[in-house]
């Protein structure tokens, strides 16, 4: 008997039991489809956050000061008044030893209350230079950026991000040339932002830049640095620039041993690979859930082949006195079961891709369709169909002629 | 010789119990004959028609089937005997629900990979002999009880099989039909098929030439149908 043949004698029996066959296949459908939704989920949650994180700067280094540990307490990061301008100035000054950065940003970082006549808002105020536009990607919409000039001269100027501009003056205006108070002293705004489209806490969109020594001076009062952002070169020098500037930093503060460092780095890098490995969790996690529904929708094919076996008694004896061989009756109830599962594995995928892009268009992340994905679901529902087969379609194979005869 | 059967048993084992359902069982059968097998329900008659189909294997004896041993076969081989060498017409004419006539003619010819042009022609002639030329395509339940035996008939001829094995052929057909399908199986008789039929009803034994009664087991008799049918008639 050709294979060709087994395959149209079973979606003739199939066919003929449209309802059963299609509840069968439903839970495959929903196995695989939410597999696939899930594991696509997964995945554009993962590539946003990671383009998100890539966004504040590429091959981010950020020195904090404090010590990561003091007499084993954690210290809040910036709590510390270790960093200073010198500092930073050194790290840029002595570019020929540390070789691998290309940009040095100092800034000083605090909450601060900014108010128009009639508006005000709690906004996070960072004192920089202008290299900070290029450490963090930093586009301007309309206006400029804090300039040098205005560092040197301790201008009461203002960048504004977006969210800034709308909060104080209402959407759609930017706000430039307008004048704004920053902790009571009035500041010109002379340019406003790219939206970085980050929401909530650490909202790039959320920010008022003005040049570091007015912060310094005028606004905080403080000589030291929150902070100096470094960029590398490459990726690839990461490491080897955090040790450049550490050693930097440890032989300026006169510090023999990096375990008494009173300043910790951290780099873009380990943050993103931190949040890959908390999503990569999550995707399993999510794929691990859609396995189980996959699961239970294998048993739901394998108890609908018993179902059937049981009822093709009959049948099954018949066509053994007729001379099927085991081989044939089992090719062809496997071939039933593995057609349920692949139809369902492909009506599966289809809702899968769909659910996944309505996903990316509700919430806005990437939609993204891993060819992986798809290849496994295919896989795994050929494989459900022969392994939650193979028991029924043996049982019919071992059914004793007279014995199938018989049965009413 | 078609058939040799020699010392045949078959012993059933339920539990600690033995039944006997064959004890000892010795008959040959002729290329061409068209033997009759009666007894009441239990003599061992259904036993005897799952040995001769190759449904069954015996415990002990010989059964020689046109030439090859059967007794000792696996299933697989058993199975291809059964569709080469014998055409089973049973009782609850047992056609496959929701397909039609040429379809159930056709499913011998699936497992003995015949092409499938040549399927649908082998099929379509047989129907045609046995009067169902015009249901071709007719579902089994679009057909009288008679109709179904006759596409049964059709399918156990379509092999051209060395025996043809009836079990109660006429059991489940009103009178009139049955008779239409006794006529069958003389005409098939007489164009030289052997058929071999198990039946408890004495007018259908009437039809075939020879006649082996059995009883626990056991033949207790065996003998040429003429001198009963005379008897019968001066009755």
């Amino acid at each position: 008997m050709q294979f060709s043949e087994v395959v149209n004698e079973s979606f003739g029996t199939l066919f003929i039991n449209k309802l059963r066959t299609g509840l069968a296949i439903l839970g495959i459908v929903i196995g695989i489809g939410s597999v696939i939704a899930l594991i696509s989920l997964g995945q554009a949650t993962s590539q946003s956050v990671q383009s998100r994180i890539q966004s504040l700067g590429a091959n981010l280094l950020t020195v904090s000061p404090g010590a990561p540990n003091t007499g084993g307490v954690r210290q809040a990061a910036g709590s510390s008044t270790t960093l200073t301008l010198d500092d930073a100035n050194a790290i840029s000054n002595s570019l020929g030893a540390v070789t691998n950065i290309s940009a040095v940003s100092p800034e000083v970082s605090r909450r601060a209350q900014v108010s128009t006549g009639s508006a005000n808002s709690n906004v996070q105020v960072i004192g920089v230079t202008p290299a900070y536009a290029q450490v963090h990607k930093v586009q301007v919409d309309t206006g400029q950026f804090i300039s040098a000039r205005d560092v040197d001269g301790a201008s009461k100027v203002a960048v504004i991000g977006p969210t800034v501009a709308s909060d104080l003056f209402g959407a759609g205006s930017s706000g430039v040339g307008q004048q704004i108070r920053i902790n009571g002293q009035i500041f010109k705004i002379v340019g406003e932002t790219v939206s970085k489209g980050g929401t909530g806490f650490g909202n790039q969109d959320d920010i008022v830049w003005i040049p570091l020594t007015t912060a310094q001076r005028q606004i905080f009062g403080i000589n030291y640095l929150t902070a100096i952002s470094l960029e590398a070169k490459s990726q690839d020098v990461m490491v080897e620039a955090e040790n450049q500037v550490g050693y930097l930093l440890l032989s300026r503060h006169k510090l023999r041993d990096p375990s008494q460092a009173d300043f910790s780095i951290f780099s873009q890098q380990d943050i993103l690979n931190t949040v890959s490995a908390t999503t990569a969790t999550f995707t399993t996690l999510l794929a691990g859930i859609a396995a189980i529904s996959l699961l239970v929708g294998g048993i739901g094919i394998m108890n609908i082949m018993l179902v059937t076996v049981t009822e093709r008694t009959r049948e099954i004896g018949l066509r053994k006195a007729l001379g099927a061989k085991k081989k044939v009756i089992i090719t062809q109830f496997l071939t039933e079961a593995v057609i349920l599962t692949f139809a369902g594995g492909i009506i599966g995928m289809i809702f899968g891709v769909v659910a996944s892009f309505l996903i990316s268009r509700l919430t806005g992340a990437p939609f993204v369709i891993s060819p992986t994905s798809i290849a496994l679901a295919i896989g795994v529902s050929g494989g459900i169909g022969i392994i939650f087969g193979l028991y029924p379609a043996r049982k019919a194979a071992n059914l004793q002629p007279i014995e199938a005869l018989r049965y009413e | 010789m078609m058939i040799t059967i020699s010392n045949l048993s078959k012993i059933y084992q339920t539990g600690d119990v033995e039944t006997v359902a064959l004890d000892d069982v010795s008959f040959n059968v002729q290329k061409g004959e068209f033997v009759a097998i009666m007894g009441p329900s239990g003599s061992g008659k259904s036993t005897l028609m799952h040995m001769l189909g190759a449904l069954d294997k015996p415990t002990s004896g010989k059964y020689e089937l046109d030439g090859e041993d059967v007794e000792d076969m696996s299933d697989d081989d058993l199975a291809d005997i059964r569709n080469r060498k014998i055409g089973f017409v049973f009782q609850a004419f047992n056609l496959l629900p929701r397909r039609t006539a040429l379809q159930n003619v056709m499913i011998p010819m699936i497992y003995a990979e015949i092409p499938k042009e040549e399927r649908r022609q082998r099929a379509r002639k047989y129907l045609e002999m046995v009067g169902l030329g015009d249901r071709l395509d007719h579902t089994s339940n679009q057909l009288s009880g008679g109709q179904q035996q006759r596409v049964a008939i059709a399918r156990a001829l379509v092999l051209d099989p060395s025996i043809i094995l009836a079990d109660e052929p006429t059991g489940n057909i009103a009178s009139n039909q049955a008779e239409e399908i006794m006529a069958i199986f003389k005409k098939l008789n007489s164009q030289g098929h052997t058929i071999i039929m198990i039946t408890h009803e004495p007018d259908i034994a009437e039809h075939a030439k020879r006649i082996i009664q059995i009883k626990d087991g056991k033949i207790i008799s065996d003998h040429k149908n003429g001198v009963r049918r005379k008897a019968r008639r001066v009755n």
